[in-house]
């Protein structure tokens, strides 16, 4: 008798606990069907109409795909985004690898150094922060006072279309303290005894750097690579606060988030900015996805 | 998307490899000359942050003129910026209050449930489950947040918080459930055995066991919402058009885009009253958020 009700003790024991998990996964589990799931395809349904909120979406077939291809400000913002990303995601990482290395070894203060680099990053993506930025490269800001002391006239760097990215570039670039606190975790990895020998055996400080510390850091560098790389496409409140919405002078900071925003809230033309989005989703999978094809090429994962 | 793991014990302040005693003198200098070449460059890169403060006690004409320190200080400044808008100032730092706390409990119940499901319970989906948990962690919220606001609007429910926050009670920040379903992995199972011996079940091992032990990846989780919610823009900007449900970071944008009757000097100092939620938190958690940032790659 014992060995007819040890199965069905333990079938009950397990129906007990799949209907505990279903009550402590409810909340999550409402969430993916509603605030998730739903809206996702109600997304990729919008992406096919004309939808301005007003009226009941109209299906338009791929309309709005075949829009963009025409659309100057779509290409614009996709410029303007591609530039954001690769300029300033490796100035960023390179900053961030330069300071950890500086910082890692028998290093005095080192809480002191990593909190002061820190602080941008946390900062960074505030709107107070941004204001900031606004006054610092403003005509009579900080940065062109500080020009002048050395005999250069400063441009309007935030009016000039020139100019107006490259700002938004430094102030990216000024956040490399998240990416530089991971390096120095990844440079603890590293066992000294590399070192040590390979120091025995004669090797220079740039032999070491290039023979130990990239490969064995390869794969923190690819970490921070994708990471900071689907931050900065999806980069939004600088560009907004600094161009009061708009993405000027003349769309030169129009981030391809702020498109949508404006197709979506400002011009209220749903459609369209849902199709944008689903552009946005794609071409972040595939880069992400390239990014894992192109690793086996470069990044190391010892044994 | 990350592969590392939250464990209870990873550090970033041990001691340096080398350590202090193995330092030969003939490297003095060295040090000196490093220590020196990283101050001036922590000053630079501060420098912007130290003008803003200052600049907040500088009387607005000398603001771009003046020297650093101002040779007179003033709190007019934050007299005039306390009330530009057509709400004095603490109406907004106390919306972003509610919305601040309302998520970090939001997403400390909803994903703690959810993790201790996936990490402990045997049921038959379970593995199903945890993959869409991971797909979900990628998916951008700009596909989301479009039908997300046409829902909400047909609920009536712009200009009120319940879009900001009702998202965090449905566990929608799917990295903190992975975050600690990979934490609860590493509870001894010993634990759940010995409650379930006493006769404890699911919900009484979850409460008074596992709950409690969780702490450091709870830890982890109220210090990313804290920040990522105080400093949150896009949303708040979608949602809330109405300056009574303002946020701070809504509040002074809005501040920027009426500058031509509002000076720099009260956009400075307002700026930095909304930055001092942050400095405060990351002065008293400082430790926690860069040990965060080390185990499981968030960002502040």
């Amino acid at each position: 008798m014992a060995t007819a009700t040890a199965p069905t003790r333990r079938k009950s024991r397990l129906n007990r606990q799949g209907r505990a998990a279903h009550v402590f996964m409810l909340p999550w589990l409402v969430g993916l069907v509603g605030i998730t799931a739903l809206p996702t395809l109600a997304s990729l349904y919008l992406a096919f109409t004309d939808y301005n909120v007003l009226s009941s979406p109209e299906f338009i077939g791929t309309a709005n795909f075949e829009r963009m291809l025409t659309d100057d400000r779509f290409w614009q913002s996709v410029r303007v985004t591609l530039t954001y990303v690769l300029v300033s995601v490796p100035l960023q990482l390179a900053f961030a690898l330069l300071l950890a290395l500086i910082l890692d070894r028998g290093m005095r203060g080192l809480t002191f150094y990593r909190s002061a680099f820190y602080l941008p990053s946390l900062l960074g993506s505030s709107v107070a922060v941004a204001v900031l930025w606004r006054e610092l490269f403003g005509h009579a800001g900080l940065v062109n006072s500080a020009l002048a002391l050395v005999g250069i006239e400063g441009s309007s760097w935030l009016q000039n279309p020139q100019t107006a990215l490259g700002t938004l570039v430094i102030l990216n670039v000024w956040t490399f303290g998240s990416p530089m606190v991971i390096f120095l975790a990844g440079l603890r990895q590293i066992p000294e005894e590399l070192y040590e020998s390979a120091r025995v055996d004669g090797a220079s400080v740039l032999r070491q750097f290039g023979s130990i510390t990239v490969p064995l850091l390869t794969p923190i560098i690819f970490f921070n690579l994708i990471l900071q790389t689907i931050g900065a496409f999806q980069a939004f409140t600088q560009a907004h606060v600094v161009s009061g919405g708009s993405g000027g002078p003349v769309d030169s900071t129009l981030f391809y988030t702020l498109y949508i925003y404006q197709q979506g809230f400002t011009a209220f033309d749903m459609g369209y900015a849902s199709a944008l989005a689903w552009v946005l989703l794609v071409f972040i999978g595939v880069m992400t996805a390239g990014h894992f094809l192109l690793s086996k090429y470069w990044v190391f994962y010892g044994d | 998307m990350t592969t590392q793991t939250l464990t209870p014990n990873a550090t970033t302040t041990g001691t340096p490899a080398g350590g202090p005693t193995r330092r030969r003198p003939r490297r003095c200098g060295r040090s000196v000359a490093r220590h020196a070449g990283l101050a001036v460059f922590v000053a630079f890169m501060l420098y912007p942050l130290v003008w803003m403060v200052t600049s907040a006690f500088t009387p607005e004409s000398e603001i771009l003129t003046g020297p650093l320190i101002p040779e007179q200080f003033t709190l007019e400044n934050f007299v005039n910026g306390w009330n530009s808008l057509t709400r004095p100032f603490w109406v907004f730092y106390g919306n972003s209050f509610v919305v601040t706390i309302s998520s970090i409990v939001g997403n400390l119940f909803s994903c703690s449930l959810t993790a201790y499901a996936l990490a402990r319970l045997t049921f038959k989906a379970r593995n199903l489950y945890f993959g869409i948990v991971l797909v979900s962690v990628m998916l951008p919220m700009h596909v989301l947040v479009i039908p997300q606001y046409i829902i909400f609007s047909q609920f009536d429910l712009v200009n009120t918080f319940v879009p900001l926050v009702l998202p965090k009670f449905l566990a929608t920040d799917a990295f903190f459930i992975f975050l600690m379903v990979q934490f609860i992995r590493g509870i001894p199972r010993e634990l759940d055995q010995a409650a379930a011996i006493d006769g404890a079940g699911p919900f009484r091992t979850f409460w008074y066991v596992i709950f409690p032990l969780m702490r450091p990846a709870l830890v982890t989780t109220t210090i990313f919402t804290f920040i990522w919610t105080w400093n949150d823009f896009f949303t708040p900007l979608i949602y809330l058009t109405d300056q009574s449900v303002f946020t701070v970071p809504v509040a002074l944008s809005s501040m920027v885009d009426a500058e031509s009757n509002s000076g720099i000097g009260m956009l400075l100092a307002m700026s930095v009253l909304s930055l001092i939620p942050i400095m405060l938190f990351f002065a008293f958690a400082q430790k926690y958020l860069i040990r965060g940032i080390t185990t499981t790659g968030l960002k502040g």
